[in-house]
């Protein structure tokens, strides 16, 4: 599915992450026959249509039981099975995190934790059915690599790569509409950066959707004579540690910027320059509240998680 | 009843009995059955002797759920489960699933007895950097399937491997022991209607039902009954024995897969901490840790059994 938003002058077209999810789940299942999806009733939400109607047997629909979902899903990793396990990111994180913590990080089953929708992407549904501690809770798991992919690229490689990983992973799969943002011929690595921006002024450190929308806050800089560097962090766990001190010592301070609560992304490079670089930092994402009733859009707005909420953070940095 | 919550008393190592633990191994596959259920007998009483040093040398442990659950352990590894030491990369094995993982001392001894530890290894039991935590992990020993600990855990772990089990067509088996108590964790819930609806028939639940939880008898604190009814409406074929009875055991695992093509739940009738007269349904040694005297005094009935 894509839509299209007027972005200034160009239009251009917005994607939604979940078709990259599900081509790319049935393009391991293909390759790969130990490769299983574990839902909670949550096939539509999940895409899942073409991978239920293409392996219908490999598809195992525990119903609404996310504490049995994940204990499933590290069954089936103990009985020589990839699983994919996938629900709304709210449910799949809170209801069954013990789960997540034994039975998949303490555990270290190689599955996948895909977490749909996450986020504010449930917008008026409310706080009860968003996802914005899913990065802050999972990133003090230890043995868990926490991904939020920016682009359907990206999301297809990070899925890949967890496909192939010995370990847990933790990927949010984004349902809002965003840019192709990752330049042609990347490879997704754990803990690595993409310098998607060159700056020395100040810079921008964003994760899964927020990305783009750095992006056009470098372009908003620009115009004001602030040289914005873009760092793109596919994974909040682990960091790019050498990424994050460069930047911190290469510019004037570090603006990060997240669809989640700010402990999240925030929050871990924070930890890090603490001890290793410290610089002036700013925090864009939900701070520490529950979001009120809007869409998605107009929420996202509301906490300044756009072009010009970040522009405005980065010039708090500056004194500007 | 009162209940002693004394966790750690004053432990002196040199009071402990200097152990005598032979590994016995897998019970001979083509002996009479009354062959096997002797060495069946004689090995749980060589793990029970080993358990209670362990937990006194520990100052830690849950020696009365360790007790309810070793027959039930030892007829597994050494008998009815089709796992071996040098078997342990086979996609086909048996698995085993120790859910209530607070009964870890039995598990380490029975897996020592079969020879999946090398026996010097149960001295480390709780010891600081020892493989052998209070509640066994996966990543720590090749022999234990899955981490355990949390209540609740167990069930549905194990209706995933018997659900990648029937994807292959394997016929191995899964055998998971779930507390008594445990069973008021919903998660279980959540599984055995997975189980059930999915029928996974190499699938077995074995529910050590000791009537006894932490604090209380279960019955007075959130009663499972009628246990058998709900396991059936859920899609069991539900057997009952006395969980200390190695033939009768040996009866009911030998039925898997139920010819029904449902999973099997066993209810094991067990008393917690049997058969030591002290401690044997009584609610107070849950965690408890035996005295010196008490452990030799536990030691000679074991003797005299």
């Amino acid at each position: 599915m894509t839509a299209t938003i007027d972005a200034g002058a160009s239009e251009r077209v917005l994607h939604d992450c979940r078709d990259a999810w599900v081509a790319t789940l049935v393009e391991l299942a293909e390759a790969d026959d130990r490769v299983v999806a574990v839902v909670n009733d949550s096939v539509g939400s999940s895409k899942l249509g073409p991978f239920a109607e293409r392996f219908p047997d490999r598809l195992v629909n525990v119903g609404i039981a996310e504490q049995d979902m994940v204990g499933v899903g590290a069954g089936l990793a103990n009985g020589g099975k990839v699983p994919f396990v996938s629900a709304a990111s709210c449910f799949l994180t809170a209801r069954a995190m013990e789960q997540v913590k034994v039975d998949a990080a303490y555990s270290q089953h190689h599955m996948v934790l895909v977490g749909q929708s996450p986020g504010m992407a449930y917008g008026e549904l409310g706080p009860t059915h968003h996802s914005i501690e899913d990065l802050a809770w999972l990133r003090t798991i230890p043995g868990l690599t926490v991904a939020a992919p920016c682009d359907p690229a990206e999301t297809a490689q990070v899925l890949r790569w967890a496909a192939a990983h010995d370990g847990p992973v933790f990927v949010r799969v984004a349902r809002m509409g965003v840019p192709d943002v990752v330049p042609e011929g990347y490879r997704f690595e754990p803990g690595k950066a993409v310098t998607l921006r060159e700056g020395a002024d100040v810079t921008l450190v964003a994760t899964g959707i927020a990305v783009s929308r750095a992006l056009d806050a470098a372009d908003v800089l620009a115009a004001e004579g602030v040289d914005a560097r873009v760092l793109s962090m596919p994974t909040v766990k682990p960091l790019d540690e050498a990424a994050l001190v460069a930047a911190a010592r290469e510019t004037a301070g570090i603006v990060t910027v997240e669809e989640a609560l700010t402990s999240g992304l925030g929050g871990a490079v924070a930890e890090l320059l603490v001890t290793r670089q410290p610089a002036p930092m700013r925090f864009v994402g939900v701070p520490d509240t529950f979001a009120p009733t809007g869409s998605v859009q107009w929420l996202l707005e509301h906490f300044g998680i756009t072009a010009a909420g970040i522009a405005a953070a980065a010039r708090d940095l500056l004194g500007r | 009843m009162t209940v002693d919550e004394d966790l750690v008393p004053d432990v002196r190592p040199e009071a402990v009995p200097d152990d005598a633990f032979t590994v016995l191994g897998r019970a001979p596959g083509e002996a009479p059955r009354a062959q096997v259920v002797a060495h069946l007998t004689e090995a749980a009483r060589l793990v029970r002797r080993r358990d209670i040093q362990m937990v006194r040398a520990a100052g830690l442990g849950h020696i009365g759920g360790e007790f309810s659950v070793i027959d039930i352990l030892v007829t597994l590894y050494l008998a009815a489960m089709n796992v071996s030491p040098d078997q342990l990369g086979d996609p086909d094995r048996d698995r085993f699933i120790l859910s209530k993982g607070h009964a870890a001392a039995a598990l380490y001894t029975t897996l020592a007895m079969a020879g999946f530890l090398p026996p010097e290894q149960l001295g480390t039991f709780m010891q600081p950097m020892s493989q052998l935590n209070g509640h066994p992990a996966r990543t720590k020993i090749a022999a234990v399937e899955a981490s355990t600990g949390p209540l609740g855990h167990g069930l549905p772990i194990a209706v995933g491997t018997a659900f990648a089990g029937k994807l292959d067509g394997s016929a191995r088996r899964t055998f998971v022991v779930v507390g008594d108590g445990e069973l008021q964790e919903g998660s279980n819930w959540e599984a055995l209607m997975t189980a059930g609806n999915h029928r996974l028939s190499h699938l077995c639940v074995i529910v050590d039902r000791n009537r006894l939880q932490q604090g209380a008898r279960v019955a007075d604190t959130n009663d499972l009954e009628p246990l058998a009814d709900k396991l059936a409406a859920f899609g069991m074929d539900v057997v009952e024995v006395d969980g200390h009875d190695h033939g009768a055991l040996l009866d009911a695992f030998a039925d898997v897969p139920a010819a029904s093509g449902r999973p099997t739940a066993v209810i094991a009738h067990t008393d917690k901490g049997h058969p030591i007269s002290f401690m044997s349904d009584n609610v107070a040694w849950h965690h408890k840790v035996p005295s010196a005297e008490q452990v030799a005094q536990a030691l000679a009935e074991l003797e005299n059994r």
